[in-house]
């Protein structure tokens, strides 16, 4: 069978873990690596895989090549750049970066409405581990205040994430109100620096109303957990959703608090950074989504 | 060297952001407004006012400001006479957005705090403080968990981004003398005049005013305390002692000794509804090196689920948690109780 061909732009950890999720799909053949560094160790793993690795950017890529799919995995500042070459050649891009130029995409939620969109957004890794569950609550009950708190272990925050950490606090906020449904949003980032190091872990609160059907929100949340782990083997709940009512500590709101950890599948990146693997296990299944739409219009 | 021509240290009295802690962030503008009228009265040179966790910290899993943090500057700011107001953010809860406003409002020194091995998460955030005016200072958070070399580089981060003054933070009260002298000195060392190099202790050994001269004596010119002990764990260093006891010893802080004890008296006391105690669960913060902030919320939960604080904490502090990471209290709540039924 035919698959779509993608590049991967960025050689580094992310790209190189996409590269080895990429390499297992039935409908996407990764097909070039793209960095800026010859000695990246990244574009010598693809060369050994069979991948055209150039270290000459992307001007190279579309000088000479047309792949149907661009996997970003850069810096948003890099992307804000790129992303209007993609656009112009009819190149679908999905943004792993936080530049936000699309729409945002949480595969559990709505990628469905975003498979011809020409670039779309992965948030944040937070956004990818705790949207769903805001999600998952807000499909049940209004939800009027979600706040979320994402752990990772400090080895697997970049110098990217580092210093532009206003970036994915903001980002993830906006991703929590718009795709999660809450109407106001909130989050929170901690780098913990523990050895060995933690499994993301990510506690989700949403308000609900007094009376809400607790049975129910806690079953859509078990619901989610399962839809999102069928995309990333390693997302589960760390226990049952956690019912509380109202105290002046709380603003006055009954609240559900959701404990969930992501365990990395290991294929590049070690299992602890979860934080990365969901991000690139989210990109392929957002990949695959776009590829099956291309090639069912060529068939 | 001194911190100044006229003072020997200087003096940030956090009853009002550290203390928020203890009254699970209600305080009202009237508290704002008395307390910071009696400190600076007494003459404390800098007052910090915010949410316990910073700017941003009004949340679900750090409790809910009564009041706007920006209100409370705000109203800081109209009290003092001659106190500069400052303000606590901390990367990744709160957003340089806050750092503007909290200016806007009149604020003058930006303090950021990250954990200990984290100065790289400040960087944006003291570009911005300096660029639009502010006074920085660095905030080390959970020191004891670190030895000096490492601090010293992460001190460096934070002076080369922008930092005009870096702290040794006790987070967990768990630092004992030499602990103190060693960790200063290796700043001292490593940031020269680049820098100066502060101290903010915590009550949770019973340490703090010991800590703070030791502190001093090794270099440091700012250090910091609560009046009355008004913080997280078993409170801060509590100033009115800090001042009576560096009078004595002939270091020049600028406080009236004798005005700031009748300040704690008459018109902190009276707000504390439930001091700080060096209990069980504080002293167990110090000895097994918890976040102080962790109290409170340990408090709580070891109610809800009927399983004890001090195993909470315990728990805590083998998984090495770190500051901010107050949700994973409830889950560890939850597993003890599981395992106790």
């Amino acid at each position: 069978m035919t698959k779509a061909t993608a590049a991967i732009v960025g050689s580094g950890n992310i790209g190189t873990d996409l590269l080895y999720k990429l390499l297992r799909s039935d409908v996407i053949e990764p097909r070039w690596m793209i960095g800026v560094d010859p000695n990246s160790p990244g574009l010598k793993r693809a060369a050994d895989h069979g991948l055209t690795a150039s270290a000459e950017g992307v001007d190279w890529l579309l000088a000479n090549e047309r792949p149907d799919l661009v996997f970003e995995a850069t810096s948003a500042y890099v992307h804000r750049v790129n992303a209007p070459r993609y656009s112009e050649l009819g190149i679908q891009a999905v943004d792993l970066t936080p530049a936000a130029i699309g729409p945002a995409v949480v595969p559990a939620v709505n990628l469905g409405e975003h498979v011809d969109e020409p670039n779309v957004s992965l948030i944040t890794c937070g956004g990818q581990a705790t949207i769903p569950m805001v999600y998952a609550v807000s499909r049940i009950v209004p939800v009027e205040y979600a706040e979320i708190v994402a752990s990772v272990a400090s080895p697997s925050a970049g110098p990217g994430t580092r210093a532009n950490i206003d970036e994915f606090t903001k980002t993830t906020a906006r991703g929590v109100e718009t795709i999660g449904g809450a109407q106001r949003g909130k989050a929170i980032i901690i780098l913990n620096p523990a050895e060995p190091p933690m499994l993301m872990q990510d506690t989700i609160f949403c308000a609900i109303p007094g009376d809400a059907d607790t049975g129910a929100i806690a079953a859509s949340i078990k619901e989610i957990a399962v839809d999102v782990a069928a995309y990333v083997p390693g997302y589960r709940l760390r226990t049952e959703p956690q019912f509380d009512d109202p105290t002046p500590m709380s603003g006055g709101l009954a609240r559900v608090a959701i404990f969930v950890e992501v365990e990395g599948a290991g294929d590049f990146l070690p299992p602890y950074s979860g934080n990365l693997d969901i991000m690139t296990a989210a990109a392929t299944r957002v990949g695959e989504g776009f590829a099956q739409r291309i090639l069912a219009e060529r068939a | 060297m001194s911190y100044s021509a006229e003072l020997d240290v200087r003096v940030t009295d956090s009853s009002l952001r550290d203390g928020s802690h203890a009254i699970r962030h209600q305080f009202t503008v009237e508290n704002v407004r008395s307390i910071v009228a009696a400190l600076d009265e007494a003459g404390v040179p800098v007052i910090e006012v915010t949410h316990g966790d910073g700017l941003g910290g009004s949340s679900f899993n750090y409790g809910f400001s009564a009041v706007p943090d920006q209100d409370l500057i705000s109203a800081a700011v109209a009290t003092a006479k001659q106190a500069k107001i400052a303000f606590l953010m901390l990367p990744g809860l709160g957003i340089t957005d806050d750092i503007r406003q909290a200016a806007d409002n009149g604020a003058s020194v930006c303090r950021i705090a990250t954990h200990c091995t984290e100065a790289d998460i400040s960087l944006q955030h003291f570009k911005v403080a300096r660029s639009i005016g502010l006074e920085t200072v660095g905030f080390l958070m959970m020191a004891h968990s670190q030895p000096p070399e490492v601090l010293a580089k992460q001190a460096r981060i934070m002076a080369d981004a922008g930092a005009q003054c870096v702290y040794v933070v006790d987070s967990a009260g768990s630092l004992i003398m030499d602990g103190v002298s060693d960790r200063i000195a290796a700043l001292v060392a490593e940031l020269g005049d680049d820098a100066q190099v502060g101290f903010h202790g915590h009550e949770n050994l019973g340490l703090g005013v010991a800590n703070s001269v030791l502190a001093a004596r090794a270099g440091a010119k700012q250090i910091d305390g609560s009046t009355r002990r008004f913080g997280a764990g078993a409170g801060n260093t509590p100033v009115e002692a800090f001042a009576a006891v560096t009078e004595r010893l002939g270091i020049k802080t600028g406080i009236d000794t004798l005005k700031i004890i009748d300040a704690a008296e008459e018109i902190v006391a009276p707000v504390l509804t439930n001091p700080p105690a060096l209990d069980r669960l504080s002293l167990t913060m110090g000895y097994a090196g918890v976040y102080s902030s962790f109290l409170k919320h340990a408090e709580i939960q070891a109610k809800k689920y009927g399983v004890s604080g001090a195993a909470i904490l315990i728990e805590a502090g083998r998984r090495k948690l770190v500051g901010g990471q107050e949700d994973q209290l409830i889950e560890i709540a939850v597993g003890l109780a599981k395992v106790k039924r």
